[in-house]
């Protein structure tokens, strides 16, 4: 990747309000990472980062797993453009931005075509039943694939700024091990008993295993088994390629190049889940650059719910009373959200909070971007 | 419809929907609506943390049971478990005399080896499982908090490309066993839960026709999660109502009141235009939740959440349920 392209001021950093130090991370990075829970606007987040960035005058390009339909046609990915490859979109930026929508099994496609010895290998692993199989549906294999085409684009000449959402994962983590669930996979030594089942200095530490694979075999069926021993007799030689590369990904994941982006809606359990990925980079020495709250509901007013709920059961169901019911819950809501975000700023610093506040609409063109981006990056009013 | 009659249409319920909309607030409303009939409820995870341990104030559930609510008063029991796929397969082992080989298999990981060459095997242990807690006595409803929407079409799939991908074998008469139980409208049916927002409509309309063209499986009413309640008055102009009224104001509370009038009434506006699009993509019968403004969900906001279930089931019309299949 080359040095980033000049990009126009961006505000003194030691500011430490969210908008600055959102404004500095899309100015400088080189990957971005957004994750959190299902449902909590990861895509939108990911896109919107991007299309700040081409504001900024840089290449970015966004990788989407599975955007949701009308946003998908915003970013130029919808019925026509459904692609594995990166797409420009059209926007009156000095930048340029561009949208990927991740096929998980082209882009495994791509990665043996790359590390096969000749077209003949690639050809019997691609047609292989059991290469289908997993390429398709090997837990954690999305997550890989995710990481994969994350690192193609940014080591291409094309894009300064590579912005990724994570797949929606049982677990936050999985897309982090993903590089090296693949590798372990295929290092696990009932393989090794597969494809050298008669080795003969294997055979007796082998006889446990192999009780284990007739057992399995016996469950299962054993065409399963002869179409994974085609697989690894084809795959052979190749795992040293593919070992390599997810080393290198994960190289770059961990580098001080890229950040991660949290973003939870200020629900108690997303706000959990935001805290406990937040730990688990801690552990792993990675920190969160930046903490997005998405969706806070509006705070129409600074007196306490408990006054406004007398105020409006003393008024009982007039027209008054409902008035003030409504400002109550609203009241409620905002307390409630504040009291889950307490005690999160402490566990995330330095990194900021930014708050995003519930739209009138739901975001699905480029307008409501530029709406999120103007919260986002401290342009609301 | 009467309550009973709806929760008598099948064992089983499966809940399902897109990630954030509610599902295990659903999942457990509608066992908490079940026990205030009277029955007893087991509710069922497979996704390890849904929260709904949270709900209830307790430590995350494991493999063994837990009681949530005691039967009392006419209430039915609340009780809740996991599913893991390698618990789930030591029990099927075990079960199928293969007890001694069984930890191995797990301990070894090739549990792993085998999902990865089978895929949808890890989903049908699982899917097996429920399907023997069904046809055992367990509880008179068991509700099924399926993995997110995208995940549940493949997980509720699992068993018929298993019955196509392995021919023979104790899996192949799991895969077909849990197909039985899926089609058949009698035991088991599915929830599809939603917010009343485009992306979650959009994405529970495909998510119901995926599941009807693939699984095959029984629709129930739709459940729509987070409906802002009316209230009287927001139309009103706060100023000249309270002035009417001879109610004094404090300086700028006639304006939070007119702002916060005005968001719930625009959200109301979207909240109905969605569900009306819903009722026209999809002609399933709607469950509609009231959002909580309360508090997080706990215990006394199921309490309210399952008898705002019991009052909307009532107002079903019967000849609407019943028709798993959908018209385009």
């Amino acid at each position: 990747m080359r040095p980033a392209t000049p990009s126009p001021e961006s505000p003194s950093a030691n500011s430490a309000d969210p908008a600055s130090i959102l404004i500095d991370l899309v100015t400088h990075s080189e990957i971005i990472i957004c994750s959190g829970s299902g449902g909590v606007g990861k895509t939108t987040v990911a896109a919107v980062t991007a299309m700040e960035a081409a504001r900024l005058g840089r290449r970015a390009v966004v990788v989407t797993i599975d955007p949701a339909k009308r946003l998908a046609d915003a970013l130029g990915l919808g019925e026509m453009g459904i692609g594995n490859q990166p797409r420009l979109i059209a926007g009156a930026w000095p930048g340029q931005l561009s949208a990927v929508m991740l096929d998980t099994k082209s882009t495994f496609d791509d990665l043996v075509n790359r590390y096969s010895a000749d077209p003949e290998q690639a050809e019997r692993i691609l047609a292989n039943r059991f290469y289908k199989n997993i390429s398709g549906a090997l837990s954690g294999t999305q997550e890989y694939m995710a990481m994969e085409k994350l690192y193609e684009l940014r080591t291409s000449p094309d894009f300064d700024l590579v912005v990724v959402d994570t797949p929606p994962s049982r677990h936050a983590l999985d897309f982090f091990e993903a590089p090296s669930r693949l590798t372990r996979f295929l290092d696990h030594r009932l393989y090794r008993v597969l494809t050298a089942p008669t080795r003969g200095v294997m055979k007796a530490v082998n006889v446990a295993a192999q009780t284990v694979v007739r057992t399995v075999s016996k469950v299962v069926g054993g065409e399963v088994f002869d179409d994974a021993i085609a697989f690894f007799q084809a795959f052979e030689g190749m795992e040293a390629g593919f070992k390599e590369r997810a080393e290198q990904v994960l190289a770059a994941l961990t580098s001080p190049e890229t950040s991660f982006v949290l973003v939870a809606s200020p629900r108690r359990d997303t706000v959990q889940e935001a805290q406990f990925f937040a730990e688990k980079l801690a552990e792993a020495d990675l920190s969160v650059a930046a903490l997005v709250i998405n969706r806070m509901h509006p705070r129409f007013t600074d007196e306490r719910p408990e006054s406004l709920i007398a105020r409006s059961d003393s008024l009982e169901a007039s027209e008054l009373g409902g008035l003030f019911r409504n400002l109550a819950d609203f009241a409620m809501v905002a307390q409630r959200e504040e009291d889950n975000l307490a005690g999160l700023a402490e566990s995330v610093a330095p990194a900021p909070l930014a708050r995003v506040p519930f739209l009138r609409s739901d975001v699905h063109d480029l307008e409501g971007m530029s709406l999120v981006a103007d919260h986002l990056f401290g342009r609301a009013r | 419809m009467d309550s009973a009659q709806f929760f008598a249409a099948s064992r089983l319920v499966i809940v399902a929907g897109k990630g954030g909309v509610g599902k295990t607030t659903v999942s457990a409303a509608l066992a908490r609506a079940a026990s205030l009939e009277g029955l007893s409820t087991l509710i069922v995870e497979v996704e390890g943390k849904s929260g709904l341990s949270a709900m209830y104030h307790h430590d995350a559930f494991a493999y063994d049971e837990v009681t949530l609510s005691e039967p009392a008063d006419g209430r039915g029991e609340i009780r809740a478990r996991t599913l893991t796929p390698d618990d789930a397969l030591l029990d099927y082992l075990q079960g199928a005399g293969m007890s001694r080989i069984s930890k191995r298999l797990v301990s070894s990981g090739a549990l792993d080896m085998v999902s990865t060459a089978v895929p949808g095997i890890r989903d049908i242990l699982v899917l097996g499982k429920v399907k023997s807690l069904e046809r055992s006595d367990v509880a008179d409803l068991i509700v099924l908090d399926a993995p997110a929407a995208g995940h549940a079409i493949t997980f509720l799939q699992s068993a018929s490309g298993l019955a196509d991908a392995v021919r023979l074998g104790p899996i192949n008469s799991q895969a077909r066993d849990v197909l039985d139980l899926l089609g058949d409208p009698s035991r088991c049916q599915v929830i599809l839960v939603t917010l009343p927002e485009e992306t979650p409509v959009n994405e529970l309309v495909d998510t119901a026709f995926q599941l009807e063209d693939r699984v095959g499986v029984s629709l129930g009413p739709v459940v729509v999660n987070g409906v802002y309640p009316e209230l009287p008055g927001l139309d009103a102009d706060p100023t000249a109502v309270a002035e009417r009224d001879g109610i004094s104001l404090r300086p700028g509370e006639a304006q939070s009141l007119s702002l916060a009038a005005e968001f719930r009434r625009e959200r109301i506006a979207l909240q109905t235009g969605q569900t009306e699009r819903l009722g026209t993509a999809l002609p399933l019968p709607q469950i509609h939740l009231p959002y909580v403004f309360e508090a997080e969900i706990g215990p006394p906001q199921l309490d309210l959440l399952a008898e705002s279930l019991l009052r909307e089931v009532r107002a079903l019309d019967p000849a609407a349920l019943g028709r798993p299949e959908a018209t385009r």
